[in-house]
């Protein structure tokens, strides 16, 4: 059993809360979605009989074929049975940058002026990769 | 017994289903690599690309990945691996998918173990926040810097070098020991002035642990590297964390599998990011990859109780060497 001493700290266990409901919502939106996907209900933006003519290709190759979204481009599909997944995958990919968020005004709090500033240039780093303003080079 | 018998049947389940896949797999390399963009905002409309055409059923693809990634599940848990690391080579090495949507897909495999486990850990206070992030924020800036060299090399380099790699991970998991209680004889200024320490409930033990870590600084050092790996491959990095938390940074074995379990929610979101903003996530590939092997580590986690570590262990190992020599000579063009 836990005691005072080994208990999680406030930031820890907040952490924990989000984190913990974000994934299950994310999840069960993911396969939810998933099935609306197979299940043929929406459309599709890509036929899925002709889906794995493309998914042997590189991605660079499949965007230019099938004139895909990159970036957050695909937000303007989720009317189509694939692109709605991505919004599960797009929560469980965000879901630290929330936790993140909900830490920091405990650590301001606490006066933790180090991991303040950590959990502040994490949240950068992480919003930057999830901007869609890096570019990797076409092949 | 049953256990050892069921091991030996499991692995042979998934050589022999490793060995058929290239058989039934699509004529992959035939398809033109370019081909007329499609304008507009639906491929139906503009017709399919003359390619040849398969005879097998596309749902045979997300089953088939459901049933290897639910074994995988099972023997990432035995094996006290991640699954990102058995999923890549295995299903790069099998599957007719391109080795961008693989990675991709092994992020977010890696990234849900992850984000599953990360709740329990962190309340259990086995996950340190403390150490975790300013390891994470290093882990995390050099994973998306190693997604962006990775998606930038060509299939048969990301191979070559993921087969090595593999090769490399399985000399760590032979050799390499481990220390439940390594000793810290005193932390250095660094983890000192970052408060990085803890107290747990060793209930083995039946007593309360006293943690720090010292050598933090190279120890941070080695997380570029380790980051960079993650991001260029779609490995989770459970394989590399946990030796540099325990081995060198000095934390306690259980703090520091769990605090790298935490880890991988950070480093591989970065990269994640990267692999989904240039299209390389494919919901067919990763909602069945997903669900399999989220479903096989519980399935792994009842057996744990009553399979033997050991033999796992080394079936692991034969698992990923196999997958490890498979990428190498697919690389090499040695076996396409």
């Amino acid at each position: 059993m836990a005691n005072e001493k080994t208990k999680a700290s406030e930031e820890q266990l907040a952490y924990a809360k989000v984190l913990n409901r974000g994934m299950w919502f994310g999840l069960a939106l993911l396969v939810i979605t998933f099935f609306v996907y197979i299940s043929g209900v929406l459309p599709t933006y890509v036929p899925i009989n002709d889906l794995p003519k493309y998914w042997t290709m590189r991605v660079h190759d499949f965007n230019v074929a099938l004139n895909a979204p990159t970036g957050w481009h695909w937000t303007a599909l989720v009317g189509k049975g694939d692109y709605l997944n991505f919004v599960g995958i797009a929560i469980l990919s965000g879901l630290t940058i929330l936790c993140y968020l909900v830490i920091l005004p405990i650590l301001a709090r606490k006066k933790d002026t180090a991991y303040v500033v950590i959990a502040i240039v994490e949240v950068l780093v992480l919003a930057l990769a999830a901007s869609g303003l890096l570019k990797v080079g076409g092949h | 017994m049953l256990h050892r018998y069921s091991s030996v049947i499991t692995l042979v389940l998934i050589m022999v289903t490793a060995l058929f896949m290239p058989q039934v797999s699509f004529a992959a390399d035939a398809v033109p690599a370019a081909m007329a963009p499609a304008e507009g905002d639906h491929v139906e409309s503009h017709g399919a690309p003359a390619a040849p055409v398969s005879t097998t059923p596309w749902w045979i693809w997300p089953l088939s990945l459901f049933i290897v990634t639910f074994i995988l599940g099972i023997l990432a848990v035995l094996g006290g691996v991640g699954g990102g690391v058995l999923y890549v080579p295995i299903i790069g090495g099998f599957f007719p998918f391109n080795i961008d949507f693989v990675r991709g897909a092994g992020l977010l495999v890696a990234l849900a173990g992850a984000l599953a486990a990360g709740p329990g850990l962190l309340k259990r206070n086995l996950a340190s926040l403390r150490l975790a992030l300013p390891v994470a924020l290093i882990a995390s800036a050099a994973a998306i810097v190693g997604a962006m060299i990775g998606l930038a090399l060509k299939p048969n380099v990301v191979n070559t070098l993921l087969g090595a790699t593999i090769l490399f991970i399985v000399i760590i998991m032979a050799t390499a020991k481990k220390s439940d209680f390594p000793i810290v004889p005193k932390p250095d200024n660094l983890s000192q002035s970052l408060g990085i320490m803890g107290i747990y409930r060793e209930e083995s033990l039946g007593k309360d642990v006293e943690w720090t870590v010292h050598k933090t600084l190279p120890g941070l050092l080695l997380f570029i590297v380790i980051g960079s790996m993650a991001g260029m491959f779609g490995l989770g990095a459970g394989w590399a964390n946990v030796p540099v938390l325990n081995l060198l940074m000095g934390a306690p074995l259980k703090i520091s599998v769990a605090t790298s379990k935490f880890l991988l929610s950070i480093t591989d979101t970065s990269a994640a990011w990267v692999y989904l903003n240039q299209g390389a996530v494919l919901p067919m590939i990763v909602v069945p990859s997903l669900v399999g092997i989220m479903l096989g580590s519980i399935v792994g986690v009842k057996i744990l109780a009553k399979a033997k570590p050991k033999a796992i262990k080394w079936m692991v190992i034969g698992l990923l060497l196999f997958a490890g020599l498979r990428s190498l000579l697919k690389g090499l063009g040695i076996w396409p």
